[in-house]
């Protein structure tokens, strides 16, 4: 499995990435892609703490993205700035724009909880309802006014084997969630995601306290959902980071280092500090 | 710095031990006296007031012959006055830890607010007395009525509501809420299908603690207007013909169990003390039944949220 290579890639830290194993990285064919967001300028402050500098990028439609840097860079501050989750947490500002199809996410004409429709989230901290696997699913539609048994059957079976978790649940849809594995709740999160049929989907280090095997089956699970789907993923696991995204940004003290291509950016990056972090010279 | 001895660690561990025994014979020793308190008092109750827990002693008015003296005004009063105090109580109470905590904004204002229900909760419910014989009995002219008991026992017992509701509420993750927001639920959505179903049980708690508190208060009722001696009933409020309902009962003067026990004891006639012994025996039951219920439901909220 091609999880397990990677994984002595970090313990060994070789002086560079060059050495990796690379056939996952040349296999991505890299084709113009549209681009469904662009963050421009973006300044992002907690209290009076600059979180953010001046970021700049553009995420490509059904791609992968995947943000990296070691703790506090801002990697996950500008992922919940993507679906405005930010807007929960005190005392934060956002300067700058972020636009979503051409529209600015932070225009006040923008509706925050059509664009959270649009833009779905996966915690790193796996979150079910205390309910059933069946309602934590339906919640998204649910709260929209969908009551058609039948449509929500339909929609509950096509979520969870989107997630590949139908075969694993099926005969248990309506027990609690919460007697589920790890890995299972959150592909169960992931399904309940799903269900709203968002375009984009934020995943916030979704597998950092998953095992191995789990995460191999949420790592499978991005590369089929990205046919569909936006994917933007953070992650402190740069293996992670080189299987499963076509394009990677490294960010470093708030700042947006470098972006480019996985394979370009893991194999031959521009910035020093890039290569640092990548060889695990820091971070 | 030396690194202990083998036996001084032994002895530190022993010596631990040995405090640790001590706490539980403590514990145990002080949840005795509650208990055997609680006990003695319900033993006493029962061997002076037993005996007159005879059918009539709920159906007749009461008397000046002891024997003849029933608690029928009272125990209807304290049902009626329960209601309006829990009607009113328990969703004002919670909507106002609800807003507080989830939709308030956090500042020196709301802390402010935060400072002085946490003090209400303490003030002498004769003091609430005092305010509702001025705002409700004549600023509102609601009189001295079954109304104006029932929402001065409210207001006595919203601070404890509000409390309750802001801790329970507090300790659902915000896990919970970031899901359903992610989602696109709103707020009020993520409060009521979220929120509070999760801290329903703690909110509950909090409802048992005041309406308990509620149901024995004798002094704001005295304070304002509640009669001790009473041969009538409040107006029914079921009716024969259309709208089968109504609320002229609200308006009635009242008796409640505390304050016919209390006018009984104040009698000379040991007689009458029997019959005050009786009553205290059902006000406890009724509080416990209404204690029981609240944890029955307790137990089904409950037993739906499996974390």
């Amino acid at each position: 499995m091609s999880v397990q290579e990677p994984t002595e890639a970090v313990t060994q830290s070789r002086p560079s990435m060059k050495a990796m194993d690379t056939s996952v990285i040349t296999a991505k064919t890299v084709e113009p892609v549209n681009k469904i967001f662009s963050v421009e300028n973006v300044n992002f402050y907690y209290g009076d703490k600059l979180a953010l500098k001046s970021i700049n990028l553009e995420i490509g439609e059904k791609k992968a993205t995947a943000f990296i840097g070691p703790s506090g860079c801002g990697k996950t501050t500008l992922l919940r700035c993507l679906n405005r989750m930010n807007d929960l947490v005190l005392n934060t500002r956002v300067t700058g724009q972020i636009k979503l199809d051409g529209k600015n996410i932070y225009d006040p004409s923008m509706d925050v909880i059509n664009l959270r429709r649009r833009v779905g989230m996966i915690f790193q901290k796996w979150n079910p309802f205390p309910k059933s696997i069946y309602e934590n699913i339906i919640y998204g539609l649910r709260i929209v006014g969908v009551n058609n048994r039948a449509y929500l059957d339909e929609v509950v079976e096509k979520s969870l084997r989107r997630a590949a978790l139908w075969d694993e649940v099926k005969d248990n849809l309506h027990k609690s969630a919460a007697d589920m594995s790890g890995g299972q709740q959150q592909r169960l999160c992931i399904a309940r995601a799903l269900a709203v049929e968002p375009e984009v989907i934020l995943m916030d280090e979704p597998c950092s306290a998953l095992d191995p095997i789990s995460t191999a089956k949420i790592e499978e699970l991005i590369h089929e959902l990205k046919d569909t789907f936006t994917i933007v993923i953070v992650t402190h696991n740069m293996q992670q980071a080189a299987r499963v995204s076509d394009y990677t940004a490294f960010f470093y003290l708030g700042e947006l280092i470098e972006f480019g291509e996985t394979g370009k950016l893991f194999t031959a990056p521009e910035k020093r500090q890039t290569e640092d972090y990548i060889t695990g010279r820091f971070g | 710095m030396e690194k202990p001895s083998q036996s001084d660690v032994e002895k530190s561990v022993a010596g631990n031990k040995h405090r640790d025994k001590l706490f539980a014979v403590l514990g145990l020793l002080s949840t005795f006296v509650g208990m055997l308190t609680l006990a003695a008092l319900l033993a006493d109750l029962a061997v002076n007031g037993l005996a007159r827990l005879q059918p009539h002693f709920f159906t007749s008015y009461p008397s000046r012959f002891a024997g003849q003296a029933g608690i029928l005004s009272a125990w209807v009063g304290t049902i009626l006055v329960m209601i309006v105090t829990a009607v009113t109580a328990i969703p004002v109470g919670i909507a106002a830890g609800v807003y507080l905590e989830e939709y308030a904004p956090k500042n020196w204002f709301t802390a402010l607010i935060e400072i002085n229900i946490a003090n209400l909760a303490g003030v002498p419910s004769i003091v609430y007395g005092l305010m509702a014989l001025g705002l409700f009995v004549y600023q509102f002219g609601f009189g001295q009525s079954v109304l104006s008991a029932g929402l001065t026992l409210a207001l006595l017992i919203l601070p404890i509501v509000i409390v309750a509701t802001r801790e329970s509420i507090r300790a659902v993750p915000g896990s919970m809420r970031e899901a359903a927001y992610a989602l696109g639920a709103t707020k009020w959505q993520t409060t009521s299908d979220h929120v509070l179903p999760y801290s329903m049980g703690g909110i509950l708690t909090g409802v048992i603690i005041g309406l308990s508190r509620a149901i024995g208060e004798t002094a704001p009722l005295i304070t304002i207007g509640a009669l001790t001696f009473i041969a009538f009933l409040p107006d029914s409020p079921f009716k024969a013909e259309f709208p089968f309902i109504s609320f002229d009962w609200l308006w009635s003067p009242y008796s409640v169990l505390p304050i016919q026990m209390f006018n009984w004891v104040s009698r000379p006639q040991a007689e009458f003390h029997l019959n005050a012994a009786a009553t205290g025996l059902v006000l406890m039951v009724m509080t416990l039944a209404m204690n029981g219920i609240a944890i029955y439901f307790r137990y089904r909220f409950r037993k739906r949220i499996k974390w």
